[in-house]
């Protein structure tokens, strides 16, 4: 996964709370592989009207590249789907700005080079206001100074350091852990001592 | 002096390997529980040429896309794909694989506490956001993402940052009929569907104690539907009654020691908890969903809120919701005509919950249809030795398999669209249990009163005539 640390993009906004990861990707398309991309699957009935045609209203419905989506309140709850988030990526989504995440969303969000940036209320909404004044002027963040920009909006967020660096590296937590084998080694023998019921009975 | 420490404290504490600089926590984990959903993980290790790291701590279900009616395997070839895909991994990898032939087959959170699998003291992942079920019997149980799910495939570790700890106190006696899934739904629409978020939940309190581990299970269960992807209770001699005789539990002696360990698995006296509620089971109620999120609850007998009396954010997700359902601010929501009910899920499929059901159907024909599908085989077992899927089928409901079913819309159990479903499941959101379908969560003796008189109804009303 490549790592960023700085983006200028189209930035569309989706107004509803409470979008959950089974709206984000019906779980009617999760059996795909995802060398096929989930791009085309991402909120798949919303972009859509009740006969099944694109609805041009919807925010997604464009032509324009976009990277940047503002969303509301408890974006990405429920499913543990990573799913989501690889509609999210494949659709070009560098960055998802709400008040509030899906606690799992957001940790897949990272580990697929999505940043989940959460602001609070007062400023989201300052944010939504900037958009709706002028929709065409792109949003920039800066993962290093943690700054996000839009026209006159501008404010510094919180960023847990960990997702920072993820991020910015595109590091892969599987090749990172194997720094820490020792340590595992040693918990294990530990473990075995202090905790003997933690191995499944009659399984060697 | 020692700290006082919480039972999540205690839990983190245990299965920490490390803590890194940035404040992540490696944590060890005793049991990987995977099914059909966890193909992208797998894929991931394959591109890396990795194996398991520890097969013996692995075990897979086929329950997701299982269809609970096994003659209509052939419905999506998406379906058995996705089912031989695990079988593939599970004997690329050597570890066990509860097949649907296994008689130890069903909804991964519901066979682990029956195996053993789940006990006190451990840590469980899954890929799969009701792993919060685990926690019922004192364990560290969370859901985890295609590319954690990878990690823990691959080291049998994860990395994790600790959540805030957060305890919901329910103090008294529940009243006839008012079950966990009631205590959940009442928490959920109170401080709302991302209320608990970046929080571990602690339920505790004099009515949790009474609670069974079905309850308990229910109730750990709908921690992720407030936000929170850890919801735990302390174990005590309900638990140790339940895991006793499991397959994979300890056994004798063994146990006995097990035991001594888990009693110390309690929050001390002044542990320190970030947030704290205390609910009085005497005010809460049977409760219905009536909206796209499970937040959107009242108690049967009220009325769907006025869009005025909710926060602007709120009204605006409440119109939209309403839309969707077909409902109407300010009307009651019983009386609502039902068209189909479902009972089953990881939330409310347990021997229990089919119990509850039955006592409402007993004697009674139901007026909509509806699909049973019990939480495992060995529940099916059970159901049908109570006599349980005859008092089902006497009242025309379908008794179908174990699996997921018509929670997830993925194995061809759905519900159509426009068409509005009483269901004992644990999401109520857009297209869950199918495009345009319309669900409202509730409980599965609430469930049963709906299939009885077609609407939504007030299950007291039902069984206030029948003996307790």
């Amino acid at each position: 996964m490549e790592g960023w640390r700085y983006i200028k993009g189209i930035t569309a906004y989706l107004p509803k709370a409470n979008v959950d990861t089974d709206q984000l990707i019906p779980a009617r398309f999760m059996s795909v592989p995802r060398s096929e991309g989930y791009g085309d699957y991402l909120l798949y009935d919303q972009r859509r009207d009740v006969d099944g045609q694109i609805d041009p209203k919807f925010p997604f419905n464009t032509d324009k590249y976009l990277s940047v989506l503002i969303a509301e309140r408890n974006f990405g709850s429920g499913s543990s789907r990573e799913a989501a988030v690889y509609a999210l990526v494949d659709a070009g989504f560098q960055a998802v700005i709400a008040p509030s995440f899906g606690d799992i969303f957001a940790s897949n969000s990272v580990n697929n080079g999505l940043l989940p940036l959460r602001l609070e209320e007062e400023d989201h909404a300052a944010l939504v206001a900037c958009h709706q004044a002028q929709p065409d002027m792109p949003t920039e963040i800066d993962l290093k100074t943690s700054r996000i920009r839009l026209g006159s909006f501008e404010r510094e967020f919180t960023l847990d350091e960990t997702w920072r660096l993820k991020l910015i590296n595109g590091w892969d937590d599987i090749d990172m852990t194997q720094r820490y084998l020792s340590s595992i080694e040693k918990y294990i023998d530990r473990a075995c001592n202090i905790t003997p019921w933690a191995w499944p009975n009659g399984v060697k | 002096m020692t700290q006082p420490r919480s039972l999540i404290d205690k839990l983190w504490d245990a299965h920490e390997i490390l803590r890194r600089e940035d404040g992540a926590s490696l944590l060890w984990v005793d049991r990987h529980l995977v099914h059909e959903g966890s193909h992208h993980a797998f894929a991931k290790i394959g591109q890396k040429k990795i194996c398991v790291k520890e097969p013996t701590l692995t075990f897979g279900v086929l329950d997701h896309y299982v269809p609970t009616n096994r003659v209509g395997i052939q419905i999506d070839p998406s379906i058995p794909r996705m089912m031989q895909t695990l079988r593939d991994n599970a004997a690329a990898h050597g570890f066990k694989l509860f097949d649907i032939t296994n008689q130890n087959q069903g909804i991964v959170h519901v066979i682990g506490p029956e195996l053993g699998l789940t006990l006190p003291g451990l840590l469980v992942n899954c890929g799969d956001s009701h792993t919060s079920t685990h926690g019922a019997f004192g364990a560290l149980a969370f859901g985890i993402g295609a590319t954690e799910v990878a990690h823990v495939l691959a080291t049998q570790t994860i990395w994790q940052r600790k959540p805030r700890a957060m305890r919901i106190n329910v103090e008294g006696t529940l009243g006839p009929s008012v079950t966990a899934k009631d205590i959940a739904l009442n928490w959920i629409s109170l401080l709302g569907a991302d209320g608990a978020r970046g929080h571990a939940i602690e339920y505790a309190g004099s009515t949790i104690e009474t609670l069974s581990m079905e309850g308990r299970m229910t109730l750990c269960n709908l921690s992720i539907e407030g936000g929170a992807r850890f919801g735990m209770v302390a174990p005590d001699q309900v638990t140790f009654d339940y895991v006793k005789n499991r397959r994979y539990a300890p056994q004798g002696q063994k146990l006995e020691e097990a035991i001594e360990d888990w009693l110390d698995l309690k929050s001390d006296p002044d542990a320190y908890f970030d947030r704290e509620l205390t609910l009085r089971a005497e005010d809460i109620a049977p409760i219905v969903t009536w909206g796209t999120s499970p937040e959107q609850a009242v108690p049967v007998t009220a009325t769907i809120p006025e869009l005025k009396s909710l926060k602007a954010s709120k009204a605006e997700a409440a119109k939209a919701a309403l839309e969707y359902m077909g409902l109407e601010a300010g009307k009651p929501i019983i009386g609502t005509p039902v068209d189909q009910i479902f009972i089953g899920s990881c939330t409310n499929g347990r021997i229990e919950d089919l119990r509850a059901a039955a006592e409402v159907l007993q004697g009674r024909r139901v007026v909509i249809p509806g699909l049973i599908s019990p939480g495992s085989v060995k529940i099916k077992a059970m159901a049908e030795s109570e006599g349980l899927d005859k008092v089902f089928k006497d009242a025309g409901l379908e008794w179908a398999g174990a699996g997921c079913s018509m929670c997830v819309g993925m194995n061809g159990d759905l519900v159509a669209a426009g068409k509005r479903c009483a269901s004992s499941t644990n999401r109520n959101f857009r297209g869950r249990q199918g495009k345009g379908a319309r669900t409202h969560l509730m409980s599965p003796a609430m469930v049963a009163a709906a299939a009885v008189t077609g609407t939504i109804c007030d299950v007291r009303g039902l069984l206030s005539g029948k003996a307790n």
